[in-house]
């Protein structure tokens, strides 16, 4: 065997990424986000159940006051599973972000003791969401059912939508994770811009209640795209707007772009700061 | 062949306000302030590490030795890549396996057969070779009916044999270890010890070995390096190197004689530090009990006389660990003139570390008729320590087993 020899200096401007790194420690990953979980459900008493609630009891009170109350227009589609179907997607969106914003400093002790790559505790932080995703789009098909919906050849779309929502919480994730170890008001911060943002995306109402110069502004916010695109790869009940979800993918890629590369350059700070 | 080459590898860090991490505000408000000078080395910056170099051949094993804060530490995180170096370079050939502080990657909510998978994985190793070595390593740690009980209700002694022994039974080409072999109880450390040599001598493995234990260095370690304030200050032979390092920290000399002043009612002449044999020296073993023997005398009667020892530790000043008065119990406490030899004996309950003492001749009503100066001592671990969990923790100075006694009387 041929020993690999590797070379310990300053590095200096913009890191590459090592990929050959990266596929080394692939199994480094799938027991972090292993670890997580299983520790998440040993420690709360009905565990996955909490995936369920939390988007089931926010579409109740959302159906209550705005779809009831406020008589909020909702695509001509039931207001329950309209704000279902966009809930699913945000609530991951939010809840991998806000993860993998705390994922580095949360293993600080790893951190500053042992050698991995960084990369892999915030990616593993919003891997392990889909696992509340996928829990929770348990509901949305009960929905269906009850409302009587079809899966349309759309469905196809979903799992792009899913891999952009991904790379858009990535790469967002690892920006704010690598701040927050510079910076912890980051930390205090996230959870309260998070909770904002959701006026600002189609969750709630419906993008065509927006019009003009608001309709635009909406529009520059990739979660925009990618929720009206799941909502309607999913139910089918209107066309998916191409043009909006290519903006939206094109947007998710350069704040990924961005994100890594703002990590890449910092993370070699990580143990001496953290 | 070199499996380790470093060269002039030096570490810079930050200290005081701006050390760790930031607020926004601190960020903001340096924008308004002065840019810092070109000076490369500003007032809130210092060396870790400077100018490092040395080599490690194949197969070799290598003790760093130096006192706390020689940058040890700093220097295993460089090569371990944790952390980067300012300046310089190091290669490094084969697979870098490292043991920096047992437990770190442990979860107390899995169990132990889950953390070893965990701990293994986190430590670099793949899955099928964790399943491969899982009986050995529950086999080593001897913790076989607890495997599947959360490692949070394993007893410390437990979870340090379990992480000590997923470590070991790693197996990269270099292997850098930091402690580990100031864990558990002696048979605990005799064991680790004992694997360490097999996997030095007869797996012919890479190794940099960082440690107070002088012992266990000089048993693993044909090659030494010794670092003082971040710079090597010797590489050599094990032996040559200890001594050299155990005869360098005393600052001060065993025996220390004051030459007699004018007009002192009380006087000290001589002061000599002397360890558990007999032997006059300020390296101390840490586990052994010492003695100080002050030579002093008294000019006329001094009623109320009596000698006070301070003990404290380098890096405190004007606090002391331990303040003794020779009139505190029913020992003879002489207040006549004459020429008198008192003899103190310090028991074994302090860390490892340096410490200052001094011995002030005093009465109640005067300040000090007469004080020496701080002789410096230093306790190292000479031998297999008889508080090994105690040891462990730095932060303790002080190290005496307590009495527990935990009831339910609710």
């Amino acid at each position: 065997m041929n020993p690999q020899v590797r070379i310990i200096k300053p590095k200096k401007g913009i890191v590459g990424i090592d990929f050959k790194e990266l596929i080394n420690f692939r199994e480094l990953l799938y027991f972090f986000t292993w670890r997580d979980l299983k520790v998440r459900y040993k420690q709360t008493l009905i565990g996955g159940t909490w995936a369920i609630l939390q988007p089931l009891l926010t579409m109740v009170i959302f159906t209550v006051f705005f779809g009831q109350i406020a008589k909020m227009p909702s695509d001509n589609i039931p207001y329950p599973i309209f704000s279902y179907s966009g809930l699913l997607l945000w609530l991951y969106f939010t809840n991998a972000l806000t993860s993998a914003a705390g994922s580095i400093i949360g293993d600080e002790r790893l951190i500053s003791k042992v050698y991995f790559p960084r990369l892999l505790v915030p990616t593993s932080a919003t891997l392990r969401c889909f696992v509340d995703y996928g829990l929770a789009a348990l509901i949305l098909g009960a929905l269906m059912i009850y409302y009587k919906f079809l899966l349309t050849p759309a469905i196809l779309l979903l799992p792009v939508i899913l891999i952009l929502t991904w790379l858009l919480a990535t790469g967002l994730g690892y920006l704010l994770a690598a701040l927050n170890v510079k910076y912890r008001d980051i930390r205090y911060a996230v959870p309260f811009f998070v909770q904002l943002l959701i006026y600002v995306t189609p969750v709630i109402y419906p993008l065509s209640l927006a019009t003009g110069k608001y309709h635009w502004l909406l529009s520059l916010n990739p979660m925009t795209g990618l929720v009206e695109a799941h909502r309607a790869a999913i139910l089918g009940h209107q066309a998916i707007n191409f043009p909006l979800l290519g903006l939206a993918a094109l947007t998710t890629i350069i704040l990924f772009v961005v994100g890594i590369t703002y990590f890449k350059s910092v993370e070699r700070y990580f143990a001496d700061i953290i | 062949m070199d499996a380790i080459k470093v060269q002039g590898i030096g570490k810079k860090y930050k200290r005081g306000q701006y050390a760790g991490y930031l607020t926004l505000r601190d960020s903001l408000m340096g924008l308004f302030k002065r840019p810092q000078t070109d000076n490369p080395l500003s007032k809130k910056e210092f060396w870790a590490l400077q100018d490092i170099s040395f080599e490690v051949k194949e197969g070799e094993v290598i003790g760093i030795i130096g006192s706390n804060g020689a940058g040890k530490s700093t220097l295993l995180k460089i090569l371990t890549g944790i952390t980067e170096p300012t300046a310089g370079t190091a290669l490094i050939k084969g697979r870098v396996g490292s043991l920096l502080e047992v437990g770190t990657g442990f979860h107390p909510e899995l169990t132990g057969r889950e953390n070893i998978y965990l701990n293994g994985a986190i430590l670099g190793m793949p899955r099928s070779e964790i399943r491969r070595k899982f009986d050995q390593i529950v086999d080593f740690a001897g913790v076989e009916q607890f495997i599947d009980t959360p490692v949070k209700r394993f007893s410390s002694g437990m979870q340090v044999r379990l992480a000590f022994a997923v470590a070991a039974h790693l197996e990269p080409e270099i292997l850098l270890i930091d402690e580990v072999l100031a864990v558990g109880d002696a048979a605990f450390q005799k064991k680790s010890l004992a694997k360490m040599e097999e996997v030095t001598q007869k797996q012919g493995r890479t190794i940099l070995f960082v440690s107070h234990n002088m012992e266990a260095i000089q048993n693993l370690c044909e090659t030494c390096v010794w670092l003082d304030n971040g710079q090597v200050k010797m590489i050599g032979q094990t032996k040559q190197v200890i001594e050299a390092y155990l005869k360098s920290s005393v600052i001060n000399q065993a025996v220390k004689k004051f030459s007699a002043k004018q007009n002192k009612e009380a006087q000290i002449n001589k002061i000599t530090v002397k360890n558990a044999t007999g032997q006059v020296t300020t390296v101390l073993d840490f586990a052994c009990p010492f003695s100080i023997e002050i030579e002093y005398e008294l000019a006329k009667d001094i009623p109320q006389f009596f000698l006070m020892l301070k003990i404290g530790h380098e890096s405190v000043r004007e606090k002391y660990v331990l303040i003794g008065l020779s009139n505190d119990n029913n020992y003879p406490n002489p207040t006549k003139k004459g020429k008198y030899k008192a003899v103190v004996i310090i028991p074994p309950f302090l860390n490892t570390g340096r410490y200052n003492f001094f011995v002030a001749l005093t009465t109640h009503m005067i300040p000090y008729l007469d004080s020496s100066e701080s002789i410096s001592i230093t306790l190292n671990q000479l031998s297999s320590s008889p508080y090994p969990m105690i040891h462990r923790n730095p932060e303790s100075q002080v190290l005496i087993p307590l009495k527990w006694n935990i009831t339910q009387p609710f």
